[in-house]
């Protein structure tokens, strides 16, 4: 058996590349990349704690949290289509018309 | 358990030095005679106009991100389609209920015009 | 053990989720619906809104009844992951009345803007919908769906006017920091179902309570949730998108971002920290939510008074009223949680007032989000002026508002529970709250009005008006009713 700290491991890796990610990137669809990451170890987390658990919420919950992730991309990528349709740029720090 | 591993070693080392392996020979045995113009960029045979980068429409985002959509909803259906003697009606009429919002939304894109010009 | 799945609904079921569904039905009809009207129908898609919403509110009071026929604390449904009690039932018509007077501040303000479609109403009732199942969920899967339906929503209703690149920008903050906090508060619920093997609140609380107090999971997971649910009621230092969605989205939109997700996400982060995360209180989440409260109000009152731009005010001033709602989690006794159903209550008749005038001055190019807008405003129309002026005094607690009621019990728990400094600190910002609102009213009465012509009110706002006054003036001067309401809401 494959001890379930290796999971954790992984996903918390995972989610500290992503969380990094959002914190730092300029890119506005790499810090969308990096939502999605965190998404997806928050998603092999529950796997694996089904698996420890023998319960099968985590499996649905990790369904469901998929289905978010899809979601929310397609409102993320649709709210950035509408800012480049009017500033035509994709950094967030050139983002600056509302301040302090 | 590290034996079980030798097969992957051996893939990531034949893929690690193919490239490397491949590119330094042709790198010793082409002939090298760059000059200005030869490095340009080829658009066409004249001088290059604009960036690289062109523009590309819209509508390739809207049904890409409709196929996501639609594809998740997929997803759901496999589990119904797994249990689906011992749902019985309630299934039945359960994921009724879920198609039928999807629907909706179909329909509503549909009437919005965001399926036109594919 | 397969945790007792039950193969079917129960008539219980079908009960508890009418809401729900008529949300669902309603919103689908709208956006169906919509197609049929030309221009100058458009204002039916408000009518069918508002139809709608005034059919779950009586469902909700259906409900009530019959939880009161049968003798029961709370009703619980669909295997235990719907648990509807007095303290739900509170919460969601306090957001359907936020929602109802909303679409009523709508109707005109998005003529204007020329983006009067159909979907905004039918993305209100859907957050909605969110928001019940953020209310009433026991799961930690109802939650999350609840949370993402009616945050999904909010942001695209924040960037609603795509013609605007404030709103464009205001919405994709929101909209960052909002899917950067879901992921944290996901990766918090998946540690809390690690430690327990369940995903329902009260079997998580019950395997917290067998684990030391020290333990490194229980810590990461209380870590991440607090975290994450800090950002969805835009405390401090998690605040950073506020002031920019509440700026960027359309007034009406602000209106009802500030008051009905609010008071949802209250009632979310209450639900799990007193019945999911009840054993790691007093060593886990309050002395995170006293410096949080601390740090807020002082961020919200301090930032407050340098801001011009009226949108960006009430954004702070939300802000600082986050504090002081959190004081009474921290204080946490009978008076405490009576004090924070009051509060919110009273919050958004009083915040959606404001908002309601501020919506009322767009017409032309005045949006009707710089202070210099409300100038003048008692010459151009005095009962408008007036009745902001009251919305103003509510909000910063002055008696005999009803802001000053919420504030009053959750002032007396913190001293109740010995938190006299607290208290104290509160008070202090309570009177630099004044100034801020303060400067609008001087705007208002003492200054000479930019435009000379009178101020119409549409319909519309002339009711929501009436709705938001009558809230604040009469709970103000008569609370009885709405104190017993809040003692009956208290969640146990």
């Amino acid at each position: 058996m494959i001890p379930i700290s290796n999971y954790l491991f992984l996903s918390t890796a995972l989610m500290t590349i992503g969380v990094l990610g959002v914190l730092t990137r300029r890119n506005m669809v790499i810090i969308l990349m990096s939502v999605e990451l965190i998404l997806n170890a928050v998603n092999i987390n529950l796997v694996a704690f089904s698996h420890y658990w023998g319960t099968v919420h985590g499996q649905t919950f990790a369904i469901f949290i998929i289905a978010d992730a899809a979601a929310e991309v397609a409102v993320g990528l649709g709210l950035l289509i509408a800012l480049f349709r009017n500033k035509e740029v994709v950094n967030a720090d050139q983002i600056e018309l509302l301040k302090w | 358990m590290a034996h079980e591993y030798i097969p992957i070693f051996i893939f990531l080392a034949v893929a690690g030095a193919f490239p490397i392996v491949t590119l330094i020979a042709a790198k010793l045995v082409r002939p090298e005679s760059p000059f200005k113009e030869k490095l340009l960029p080829y658009e066409c045979g004249i001088d290059p106009v604009s960036d690289a980068r062109g523009r590309y429409t819209v509508r390739f985002y809207i049904v890409a991100i409709l196929f996501v959509l639609f594809d998740v909803e997929t997803v759901f259906l496999f589990p119904w389609a797994v249990r689906f003697r011992q749902l019985g009606m309630f299934g039945l009429a359960e994921m009724v209920v879920f198609l039928a919002l999807l629907i909706v939304g179909y329909i509503w894109v549909w009437k919005k015009g965001a399926l036109e010009w594919i | 053990m397969n945790g007792g799945f039950s193969e079917f609904f129960n008539r219980n079921d079908y009960f508890l989720i009418t809401p729900a569904v008529l949300l669902a039905l309603f919103g689908c009809g709208i956006l169906l619906i919509d197609f049929l009207h030309d221009t100058r129908q458009k204002f039916m898609n408000a009518l069918t809104a508002l139809v709608g919403l005034s059919f779950v509110a009586y469902q909700l009071i259906r409900i009530q009844n019959q939880m009161d026929a049968v003798q029961m604390p709370e009703l619980a449904g669909l295997n235990n992951s719907l648990l509807v009690d007095h303290f739900a039932i509170f919460f969601m018509l306090v957001c359907v009345a936020a929602t109802f007077i909303s679409v009523l501040i709508s109707v005109r303000y998005m003529e204007i803007e020329h983006e009067n479609h159909g979907e905004y109403y039918a993305l209100m009732l859907f957050s909605l919908l969110g928001m019940y199942f953020m209310i009433t969920g026991m799961d930690l899967v109802t939650l999350f769906i609840g949370l993402e339906t009616m945050a999904l929503s909010g942001y695209v209703l924040a960037g609603f006017l795509r013609g605007d690149k404030r709103s464009n920008e205001g919405a994709m903050k929101y909209f960052l920091l909002g899917a950067f906090s879901s992921g944290l508060l996901a990766f918090g619920f998946s540690l809390l179902y690690g430690i327990s093997g369940s995903t329902n609140l009260q079997t998580i609380a019950q395997a917290l309570g067998q684990r030391s107090s020290g333990d490194p999971l229980a810590s990461l997971a209380l870590l991440t949730t607090v975290t994450g649910l800090l950002f969805k009621v835009a405390a401090v230092p998690f605040h950073q998108w506020a002031p920019d969605a509440y700026e960027g989205a359309p007034t009406s939109i602000t209106g009802f971002l500030s008051t009905g997700p609010k008071a949802a996400a209250f009632a979310f982060l209450m639900r799990i920290l007193l019945v999911g995360l009840a054993p790691m209180r007093d060593s886990g989440w309050k002395p995170m939510l006293i410096a949080v409260a601390i740090v807020t109000m002082t961020v919200g009152n301090l930032a407050a008074v340098t801001q011009n731009n009226t949108k960006r005010l009430f954004a702070y001033s939300s802000i600082s009223h986050v504090g002081y709602i959190l004081l009474g989690l921290v204080a946490g006794n009978e008076t405490g949680l009576k004090g924070i159903a009051v509060y919110i209550l009273v919050y958004a008749f009083m915040n959606l007032g404001a908002f309601t005038v501020l919506v009322a001055l767009r017409h032309g190019n005045v949006i009707g989000d710089e202070i210099e807008d409300l100038s003048g405003l008692f010459f151009r129309n005095p009962g408008a002026a007036v009745m902001m002026l009251i919305f103003l005094l509510s909000l910063a607690g002055i008696p005999p508002m009803a802001g000053f009621l919420g504030k009053y019990f959750i002032f007396l728990s913190l001293i109740e529970t010995g938190h006299t400094g607290l208290a104290a600190f509160a008070v202090l910002y309570v009177a630099v709250s004044l100034y801020y609102y303060m400067r609008m009213t001087v705007m208002m009465f003492m200054r000479e009005p930019v435009e000379r012509e009178p101020l119409t009110l549409s319909p519309g706002i002339r009711i929501a008006l009436g709705l938001t006054l009558a809230g604040t003036v009469i709970i103000g001067l008569y609370p009885e009713p709405i104190i017993q309401l809040a003692t009956s809401a208290i969640l146990r």
